[in-house]
């Protein structure tokens, strides 16, 4: 990491910060039209506590769902990916299933499973990130030129091998590429949940009892505290790509 | 002597919604060992699909397919394969991708000698010194010379080569051309060569085989007596010339504008 790599983002960040601020202010907007960040930081501080404990429940279910993700939609992909008759059975089935919104399955999720909060947040993260997974594995698989497979085929090697060698590690960008839009999705499931149907814990409820309690800054507060947790989850799978598909990049000439 | 590669009446059809479509029908071709034969032909004549029956990879509707004294029945280890696309592994250095077919096939070197191999070869064909940079480094001939090191690692007896120079410029051709025979001369193999280019199948092959249109079967067999060293000056003799004039005069009788 260079200088620039961490100074111009720090940077804009701060310039944002700044012009937030000043928009707020020039505009004299009150706090619950629009909190400003000095409004914010006091929030943070007052309820540290809650922030780490319910920060913890999101980041934590986020997580599993998001694991949850990966292994089925990888299974799906590689069902879809490697059979012809699979990919058009399944294939509308999960367009279906993917065009609900997710905000309508989560009261029947939560009626479904009464009580089970834990399991009912992941469920939504798991529900609503798969798709991009499936998707791409199943296209990256299909897509995969016949002479790939030829190379080891004609030396007799087993299917099993040649999926382990090639095909698999061949449709790790595409994984990747996926896994990053489904990092976010599964965010978006989390605290869907924690806020369609609350239920004491995770952000989601935070930012409710902050609507409750007209707490204005406290909502914001829990924006911004997702919206961090966002990037460095992101980040995480940057970092994860780098170490398994950073052949896929290529140095800029 | 026996012959290594041996195809007898061989036809075959592929099927398509519109009914059978014939690509193969009635080809002959047969290969002493240590010879390398080309095959010429009309685009699309079923070229890349002799080089699937060959391999194993497919089996024909009719006729066989032997090599040294079997049948062809499935995939053989003892087959090296080598396409237009080098299809080299990008997650892979140069050095790993050549070992593939080791991790396949067991020769009974040791992880060491594998390597070693794997060097040698890289060398012989020019490539010493790039062993540990990605495929995506290195140039499109760069990358068929690492393709065909793969394709003989394991030390086949048969190998397959399906227009592995088709999509070079002229001087890189030429060039891979003598990196062919410098490889023959010191890895020994039975070869197979589909190719557009008759001054390819001339310099490289002691057989050209031309293919008559689809369905294909074998037209003609030119042998191949280029005498002396190899080296491109041999494609402007007399000799040569008039060896092209026919294969020339033949694919124009394949492509059914002169009658045989």
């Amino acid at each position: 990491m260079t200088l620039r790599q961490i100074g111009v983002p720090l940077a804009a960040l701060i310039l944002f910060g700044l012009f937030w601020e000043w928009l707020v202010w020039v505009n004299g907007w009150p706090n619950y039209k629009m909190a400003s960040p000095s409004d914010i930081w006091p929030a943070f501080w007052k309820f540290r506590g809650l922030f780490l404990e319910y920060g913890w429940d999101t980041l934590w279910r986020t997580v599993v769902g998001l694991l949850l993700s990966v292994v089925f939609g990888v299974f799906l992909g590689m069902i879809m990916g490697l059979s012809r008759t699979m990919r058009e059975a399944l294939y509308p089935l999960l367009v279906g299933f993917n065009a609900i919104p997710k905000a309508t399955v989560v009261p029947i999720i939560a009626l479904m499973f009464v009580g089970q909060h834990d399991m009912n947040t992941i469920l939504i993260a798991f529900l609503i990130s798969f798709f991009p997974i499936a998707v791409s594995v199943s296209i990256g698989l299909s897509t995969l030129e016949p002479e790939y497979r030829d190379i080891l085929a004609s030396l007799g090697a087993s299917k099993f091998t040649i999926f382990w060698k090639i095909a698999l590690p061949k449709t790790l960008p595409e994984f990747f590429g996926a896994l990053k839009v489904a990092v976010t999705l599964a965010f978006i499931g989390t605290n869907l949940m924690e806020i369609v149907e609350p239920h004491g814990r995770g952000l989601g409820h935070l930012f409710d009892s902050g609507k409750i309690s007209a707490d204005y800054p406290l909502m914001f507060a829990v924006l911004i505290a997702l919206a961090l947790m966002g990037i460095v989850l992101y980040y995480v799978v940057v970092a994860l790509e780098k170490v398994f598909a950073g052949w896929a990049e290529r140095n800029p000439t | 002597m026996s012959n290594l590669i041996n195809i007898k009446g061989v036809r075959h059809a592929y099927k398509t919604p519109s009914g059978p479509l014939p690509v193969l029908d009635g080809l002959e071709l047969s290969v002493p060992e240590g010879g390398f034969a080309a095959v010429v032909g009309p685009s699309g004549c079923g070229k890349s699909t002799l080089t699937r029956l060959v391999a194993g990879l497919m089996k024909p509707d009719e006729g066989e397919v032997w090599l040294h004294g079997d049948l062809v029945k499935g995939p053989k280890s003892t087959v090296g394969m080598a396409f237009q696309n080098p299809v080299l592994l990008e997650w892979r250095t140069i050095l790993q991708n050549v070992m593939l077919p080791l991790e396949i096939v067991s020769t009974g070197m040791s992880k060491r000698q594998q390597e070693a191999r794997a060097r040698h070869l890289l060398d012989l064909v020019g490539l010493s010194g790039f062993e540990d940079k990605r495929p995506s480094e290195l140039s499109g001939g760069m990358r068929q010379r690492a393709s065909l090191c793969r394709s003989i690692v394991h030390k086949p007896e048969v190998l397959i080569l399906d227009e592995p120079f088709g999509a070079l410029d002229a001087f890189t051709r030429e060039d891979l051309w003598q990196t062919m025979h410098k490889v023959k001369a010191e890895e020994p193999f039975t070869g197979v060569l589909i190719t557009h280019d008759l001054r390819e199948s001339i310099f490289l092959a002691d057989q050209v085989i031309v293919l008559s249109g689809r369905p294909a079967k074998t037209q003609y067999v030119m042998d191949v007596h280029l005498t002396g060293e190899r080296d491109i000056e041999m494609l402007y003799t007399a000799e040569s010339a008039d060896a092209l004039n026919i294969l020339r005069q033949q694919i124009r009788i394949a492509q059914g504008r002169d009658a045989a």
